[in-house]
């Protein structure tokens, strides 16, 4: 009798679901943020069709304000894993100029919201996976792995479809399209368990290092490239940061933090008080019913 | 309030944390995952569990605790203390009504497990969701409210949790602290419970006295106010109990094929989830249903090539021969193969708010395969709150009956309760594409592995020859009175003139003679259009051009009818009139009758007729004669054949 450990049983699941898609969706696409949860999603496409590359391409809805070493990273790995990569940017936003410095959440509604809808039109994609964990919101913690949107992107979250066992209906109507979430039942913990055990390259912002810093509404932000606007008197300060997720850098708020290796990472994460998507501006609007909300509005 | 969780060695220790991460690190790679589920009614206090398990395990983070204690003063139910139901209650809408309304899964951890939880609520609408919870859990926690004891939604949670075959059953009996901790009162609970359970099946399950708003018995049994208590504590059973995965390794190898990888020439590798049993290199292997056999060659993974694999464990196997094999096949061991048959007993709970219709199609899916299917007639549906069985007609929304289900082809299955793998499927409305169902085979009839096709050596194909003509099936639809019967008979008539064989099926001739058992309700309307199919197929089969003529409203029965007959042969002809024309000319005086309740279930009036999607041929009645309709038609026909 062979235990498997609840990684080896996660991983088995994710790529179960990740088949089911390939082998009944028309075309999929897997949504790439260059975060540490893209990473794993990346990494267990690659292992679920091994030695194939993934039949399907990443598609990473850019706001061109994410962290240099975003950009490095994501166009590696697509190399890496023989996959086409598409990169959308939505030119209403760029011809608008929208940015997170003057804009506050439209920015992340143009960029982000519109931005993901016009790129899943514009190819046609009838599944999209995302890397989102049902421990990371309340709202996330109801919604089905197979998850499907309106023609206009909603998700109505009292019209979901029962999902038995590990039977996935994967049938849609004209012009519905599906999110997949094959980490649903992944933890932050089971992410970085497995980052580790896996040997996963991930962006090293999440490991901490010295790095010019300004502090800004109880936020901790790095200056990353020269469109940060400083106000009058500020001034970068280099600070051992690091960060819990990666987003927009003006949006993004560091920890401080002596933790450079995964170990101490791990170790830090599990001592501190705070959740994960605290350090994000986004979870914030409209109280606990922000997210809920913004997903019906079709937010991935 | 919390005082006695804090340090409890369940959970993960901070020491270990701070002084050995590695160590730590080494612990909790190895951990094992189980799966349960939480059910009891509204008040049993369930959500409150489980907000005190993620609470004792750490799993609520300090600004969730902040946010948790000023909802719990703004809108908790528990006056100033923390109402860990909010914790647990996700969506907006439920918030404000004060219960949980859909499935919610959960995660935490203990030194020995990681386990998810399938919050599922306790409404007795909601079965459909109790067993989509269930269907993934290794185990049940049953909540009981200690001042109200064994209730009717007791009972069907218990009933639903043994239906969807979960082997391990806890008895956890709430709210003691609201009862002063009385033995005796937690001694009759079990005691009823156990006789129930037995009448039921379930053959064993543990009691446990709790209090999920104090914390008693849930990391540390006895706690100090249950010292008559004998058994672990909820946490300690969970972190015990065996996981079904591990029952599976027991059994032999079966592995649906989700995906064949062809990377290129050289390599053939079938990707899927092993459902049971384990697998190595050199093991003889059966493809069902061909039952060609071969041998193993490798286990491959991203990680290197493996030894051997397991139950649970998502592999891609090469074999030593070139055998046909594809997506809906299951691997098994070569000398222990699974059934293959196309008519089941099961048991089917209804997910849907329109009730199932017997005879319908649906699509049936179970592990990789997808196929069409009919339900007949129940057998009974099963009253879940007394466990009587009732004659039924139908299922409705949230209601468990057995019945015979029929696939258009033999599928690969095991019954249920040896495999939910491979005995467990799902119910896919055609047209909404919603699921509809779910089911779980308890056998397969013998009568679907007794019926053999008789091989004829005069074909279908000899027919048409000898005819002359290509085949086809003429499908005319439309409203009473759109004019279907009239321009059907003069494609005849002129089809005739051109010496083809015809044979035209008229809805109120057929209804004469064939289907005159039959009514006009919606279950009635479905077998008069499935028989209609049936013979338009043997006709067609004789080589003849079949013409009919049948308001057939429903979507999914003339798609029935277009898979029954080879591609390209099934010909959709709308006939395209509004409402209002068909009625004003009301040949038959049908509207008008219809209109004064005289005619029940009449289309367009208080029966729906859905529109043909992308017929081959759409007839505008307004704009052109009944003549030029039946040219056009001709034309079409004879232009694509």
């Amino acid at each position: 009798m062979q235990r498997l450990t609840h990684l080896e049983r996660l991983e088995a699941e994710s790529i179960h679901i990740m088949r089911e898609v390939v082998a009944e969706a028309q075309k999929p696409v897997m949504l790439y943020s260059v975060g540490k949860d893209s990473a794993v999603m990346l990494h267990l496409a690659r292992k679920a069709f091994f030695p194939s590359p993934p039949p399907f391409p990443l598609l990473h809805v850019d706001t061109t304000w994410k962290f240099q070493a975003m950009y490095e990273l994501r166009d590696r790995m697509a190399e890496e894993a023989g996959m086409d990569l598409l990169v959308h940017h939505n030119p209403e936003a760029k011809e608008r100029g929208i940015n997170p410095f003057d804009h506050g959440p439209l920015h992340t509604d143009m960029w982000k919201t519109e931005g993901l809808k016009q790129a899943l039109d514009k190819y046609g994609f009838d599944a999209a996976f995302g890397g989102a964990r049902r421990d990371e919101e309340k709202s996330r913690a109801k919604e089905r792995i197979f998850s499907f949107r309106t023609a206009s992107h909603g998700w109505d979250p009292k019209n979901q479809r029962p999902e038995l066992w590990n039977l996935y209906n994967a049938r849609k109507s004209k012009g519905e399209s599906i999110r997949v979430f094959p980490l649903s039942n992944w933890t932050e913990l089971d992410i970085w368990q497995y980052i580790m055990a896996e040997d996963i390259e991930i962006v090293p912002l999440y490991m901490a290092a010295k790095r010019p810093t300004v502090e800004r509404d109880g936020l901790l932000l790095m200056v990353d490239d020269d469109r940060f606007p400083l106000e009058p008197g500020e001034e970068p300060q280099m600070r051992s940061i690091r960060f819990r997720t990666l987003g927009c850098y003006p949006l993004t708020g560091a920890v401080e933090s002596e933790a450079a290796t995964l170990p101490e990472v791990v170790q830090e994460m599990l001592l501190t008080t705070t959740s994960e998507r605290q350090g994000r501006a986004i979870d914030k609007d409209e109280g606990g019913a922000g997210m809920e909300k913004k997903k019906q509005e079709g937010y991935f | 309030m919390n005082e006695h969780s804090a340090s409890d060695p369940v959970y993960k220790t901070d020491s270990l944390i701070a002084e050995d991460i590695d160590a730590y690190l080494e612990l909790h790679q190895n951990k094992g995952l189980l799966r349960f589920i939480t059910c009891g009614s509204v008040d049993d206090g369930k959500s409150t569990l489980i907000g005190r398990l993620l609470y004792d395990s750490k799993m609520i983070f300090e600004d969730q605790l902040a946010t948790l204690e000023a909802d719990s003063k703004r809108v908790g139910t528990q006056g100033q203390e923390i109402d860990f139901a909010l914790l647990v209650d996700g969506l907006a809408a439920e918030r404000e009504q004060g219960i949980t309304i859909d499935v919610a899964y959960r995660f935490f951890a203990t030194e020995k497990r990681k386990f998810i939880v399938a919050d599922t609520p306790g409404h007795e609408q909601y079965t459909r969701n109790m067993v989509t919870g269930a269907s993934t859990a290794d185990l049940a926690v049953i909540l009981v409210d200690a001042r109200k004891g064994v209730l009717t939604q007791t009972k069907r949670h218990s009933y639903l949790a043994h239906l969807i075959g979960i082997r391990h059953i806890v008895l956890a009996v709430n709210k003691m602290d609201l009862v002063d901790y009385d033995r005796e009162t937690f001694e009759n609970i079990v005691e009823e419970y156990a006789a129930f359970a037995r009448e039921i099946g379930i053959e064993e399950f543990t009691a446990i006295p709790i209090s999920g708003f104090k914390g008693d018995n849930i990391t540390q049994a006895p706690s100090e106010n249950t010292s008559w208590y004998e058994g672990p504590s909820l946490i300690q059973h969970l972190e015990t109990v065996e996981i079904a995965n591990t029952a599976a390794q027991a059994r032999t190898f079966r592995m649906p094929v989700q995906w064949v990888n062809r990377p290129n020439l050289d390599f053939r590798g079938f990707s899927g989830l092993i459902a049971s049993g384990e697998i190595a290199p050199g093991k003889p292997v059966r493809i069902v249903p061909s039952g060609k056999t071969s041998t193993i060659k490798s286990v491959v993974t991203m990680n290197g090539d493996l030894e051997r694999a397991v139950a649970g464990q998502s592999v891609t196997l090469t074999l030593e021969d070139e055998v046909d094999c594809s997506r809906g096949d299951v691997i098994a061991s070569a000398d222990d193969p699974p059934q293959v048959a196309d008519q089941f007993e099961a048991s089917i709970v209804w997910m849907s708010d329109e009730a199932l219709i017997p005879g319908r199609a649906y699509w049936l899916k179970l592990a990789t395969q997808t196929v069409s299917a009919t339900v007949a007639e129940p057998k009974y549906e099963v009253n879940i709150n007394t466990m009587e069985h009732l004659a039924a007609k139908t299922l409705e929304l949230n209601s468990i009956g057995v019945a015979e289900v029929t696939t258009d082809r033999a599928i690969v299955f095991e019954p249920y309760e040896d495999s939910k793998a491979l005995g467990g499927f799902i119910l896919v409305d055609k047209i909404t594409h919603a699921t509809v169902g779910a089911g779980m085979i308890n056998f397969s009839l013998r009568r679907a592995q007794n019926v053999h096709w008789q091989a004829l050596e005069i074909t279908r194909e000899d027919h048409a020859n000898l005819k002359n003509q290509k085949p086809a099936v003429l499908w005319f639809t439309g409203l009473s009175g759109s004019g279907k019967s009239t321009i059907a008979n003069l494609v005849e008539k002129k089809l005739n003139l051109m010496n083809r064989h015809t044979f035209l099926l008229d809805g109120d001739n057929v209804r004469h003679g064939l289907n005159k058992d039959l009514g006009f309700t919606e279950a009635d309307r479905i077998e008069n259009i499935r028989r209609v199919g049936e013979v338009s197929k043997l006709m067609a089969d004789a080589g003849l051009i079949v013409i009919t003529a049948f308001i057939s409203p429903f979507r999914a029965e003339r798609e029935m009818v277009r898979a029954m007959l080879p591609e390209g042969e099934f010909i959709e002809v709308h006939i395209d009139t509004p409402l209002e024309v068909a009625e004003a000319r009301d040949v038959k005086g049908l509207y008008k009758k219809a209109r004064q309740g005289e005619l029940k279930n009449f289309t367009g009036i208080d029966s729906p007729y859905e529109e043909p999607e992308k017929p081959e041929i759409r007839i505008d009645t307004t704009a052109m004669t009944p003549q030029e309709a039946a040219d056009l038609v001709v034309d079409k026909l004879l232009g694509s054949g």
